[in-house]
């Protein structure tokens, strides 16, 4: 240090220590750079890919129809109704905390769109409006009780799955169930409705706007990095980037081309995953909820109001809550009973670690949401074709769950030990 | 030092229920001067300088900004008229990188949106002018060593361009070198004619980058000494009242008498 800071300062130190490991240039210092994240422990989708292949192929070996489109389709139309309740617990999750009441909010939402659609015969669309911001006002009175009053998160939410369970049963009355009508958003996100109708330019109109999209985002940030003079990704990590999206969701397209074409719901769920990504990386709000993930005091110091952002995620947990139960109830076709089913609220969970976030907050995307829901579908579908019962089902989707916190604590350790926590 | 002092304590007081913390004390920082607060544990230190961050509102007496009398009665007043605090524990984000750290709450926007590559380029620029080397703008906290989190926090207090820095036990749970990066970095805020009050216990540091020693004793002023012309003896007699003896009482009591 002794002569360094002797340098004058028309020549000023520059900010990175050349003693940092620092990617070698090409295709070799990629493999090498990729090798030592997994080694320090940031692992980001890996596990999720090496899973979704291992569970392909063992679904796919032992029943060749495992590969026909119809799966596809199946996969992508059931996974936007838990997939969204799944996206709201990313919010809780990056919080460091937990939302049980998600299925119950779903199931008590389809409720109260039901009765308000169907029975009273509001108008459909003002009846989703209303059930959103009815799970949106439930998600906020968490919040608050959990901020204001000091209650941890846990209990709140506990206590809300059975509060919200008996107020759907009430809400439903004594048939237990009501089929819903097909109009408005119901329509939309049922089994009817695919985009351009199912034609077959649909899903590649899609996946060439997603691919076009991403080209034009990750290109205009390295120009204008560029100019501004600070580190920029080179042309080639970018291109493989765009490349490697570009294959999925071109093969995506194939595939549901080949059956009934994209399903209008899961376009919603992408748009939603899309918009939730935006306001998580790219406004301050979603700095705040990484901050109070991160460090609470930190975030107090810093002038950021916890108990509102708490509120205000916990309210966007029930607003998604309310969203995925209009979705589960519309791919069903009626509410029932059966709206808050628990199975929801683990699926949801075990999808957003799964995914990669963590449960312990300040880490997560909310595309953990989708990747974890691929898994899950995958292999939903898979034992249901091999015609396991529930029994089976239930345990392997228990050791599922079980394996992502163990992948995610024992990531978490080896970046602690490698510094990187 | 002919100006004016940046920041002027008048005769501040401070009572916590039947706990005398504080009792007239005096304090002056003028820009481009780093002047160490000592004293022993429980010595009012910390309120002192809680007092001047708007923690704690004063009882008695006056804060003086740039001449002016000024009240300080919450953390954003503080922080309004320009003083920066960094506590002994840093108040950084683990999961967050170098950037998103030095702006938190201070985000730059560009159309409603973060403005990711603004923060990193001015970033980039204050890290450089103060000659702080860390790995990368872009690493989260959690992979900087102690003296590395210990000097972004200082950075980040002079994100909001600060005139007084507050610092609080900076070098305490630091080896050698990463003490002397923290010390380098002070007498950089001092070249930028910020005003430093920086709370050691060590007296190697303080001696090493402090103008000023101002000594607190049981809520009082005892002494304040130009560090060039004073011994680490006599400092050190003013922080454990070493001046306070019989010896010392015998000898006021004779001049007294001779009077």
């Amino acid at each position: 240090m002794s002569n360094d800071t002797k340098t004058p300062a028309s020549a000023p130190i520059p900010a990175v220590d050349p003693r940092l490991l620092q990617r070698e240039a090409g295709l070799q210092g990629y493999v090498n750079e990729f090798v030592r994240k997994v080694r320090g422990g940031d692992i980001g989708s890996l596990p999720v890919v090496i899973g979704l292949i291992v569970i392909w192929l063992t679904f796919g070996l032992s029943n060749s129809q495992y590969f026909a489109p119809s799966t596809a389709t199946y996969i992508a139309y059931w996974m936007p109704g838990v997939g969204l309740l799944a996206v709201g617990l990313v919010f809780v999750l990056l919080l460091g905390e937990i939302d049980l009441s998600v299925g119950s909010v779903s199931g008590l939402s389809a409720a109260v769109y039901a009765v308000l659609a169907v029975t009273h015969g509001l108008n459909p669309w003002l009846a989703v409006f209303t059930t959103i911001l009815t799970g949106a006002a439930i998600g906020a009175l968490h919040g608050w009780i959990f901020a204001k009053i000091g209650v941890p998160a846990f209990i709140v939410t506990l206590a809300g799955f059975l509060v919200w369970q008996g107020v759907m049963l009430w809400v439903l009355g004594s048939t237990g169930t009501i089929n819903l009508t097909d109009v408005g958003l119901n329509h939309f996100l049922s089994g009817n409705s695919y985009v351009l109708n199912g034609d077959v330019s649909g899903g590649y109109i899609l996946a060439v706007l997603a691919v076009a999209s991403m080209a034009y985002g990750s290109f205009g940030e390295q120009a204008r990095r560029r100019k501004a003079g600070v580190p920029f990704k080179p042309t080639s990590e970018l291109l493989i980037r765009v490349g490697l999206v570009a294959v999925g969701a071109f093969v995506a397209a194939y595939v549901l081309n080949q059956d009934r074409g994209v399903p209008d719901a899961q376009v919603m769920f992408l748009a939603l995953l899309i918009i939730c990504d935006f306001v998580l990386r790219r406004t301050s709000f979603g700095r705040k909820i990484f901050a109070v993930g991160g460090n609470i005091e930190a975030s107090r110091r810093a002038g950021i109001s916890v108990a509102a952002i708490r509120i205000s995620v916990f309210s966007i947990s029930g607003a998604f809550a309310a969203l995925g139960g209009l979705t589960i109830a519309a791919e069903t076709g009626a509410a029932s009973q059966s709206g808050s089913d628990p199975n929801n609220l683990m699926m949801a969970i075990a999808a957003a670690v799964i995914g990669g976030t963590s449960l312990f907050g300040g880490r997560g995307r909310v595309w953990s949401a989708f990747l974890g829901m691929l898994v899950i579908s995958s292999i939903q579908y898979g034992l249901n074709m091999e015609s396991l019962n529930q029994d089976v089902e239930y345990m392997i989707m228990g050791v599922v769950l079980l394996a992502a916190v163990i992948v995610d604590s024992l990531a978490r350790r080896t970046q602690k030990s490698s510094g990187r926590g | 030092m002919t100006s004016a002092p940046v920041l002027a304590l008048r005769g501040v007081s401070k009572r916590f229920g039947a706990v005398q913390a504080l009792t007239d004390v005096e304090l002056e920082v003028h820009a481009g001067e780093v002047v160490a607060l000592v004293g022993d544990n429980g010595a009012g230190k910390s309120t002192l300088v809680k007092t001047i961050a708007g923690v704690h509102p004063i009882d008695e007496g006056q804060i003086e900004w740039e001449g002016r009398p000024v009240s300080i009665h919450r953390p954003q007043d503080a922080q309004h008229l320009g003083v920066a605090t960094v506590y002994q524990d840093l108040a950084l984000c683990d999961n967050l990188d170098v950037v998103n750290n030095l702006f938190l709450g201070r985000e730059l926007k560009r159309r409603g949106t973060l403005d990711e590559v603004a923060m990193e380029q001015k970033a980039r620029e204050l890290l450089s002018t103060l000659s702080i080397r860390i790995p990368s703008v872009r690493i989260p906290i959690a992979s900087l060593s102690g003296g590395q989190r210990q000097v972004v926090a200082i950075a980040r207090s002079l994100i909001g361009d600060p005139k007084v820095v507050i610092l609080d036990e900076p070098t305490a749970a630091l080896g050698v070198e990463q003490t002397a990066q923290v010390l380098d970095l002070v007498e950089r805020l001092r070249e930028r004619n910020l005003g430093v009050i920086l709370i050691s216990h060590n007296m190697a540091d303080v001696r090493a980058v402090a103008d000023t020693v101002a000594v607190l004793r049981l809520g009082k002023n005892n002494g304040t000494f130009p560090v060039q012309q004073t011994t680490q003896e006599t400092i050190i007699a003013a922080i454990t009242g070493a001046t306070d003896n019989a010896v010392t009482r015998r000898a006021a009591r004779t001049t007294e008498v001779a009077q």
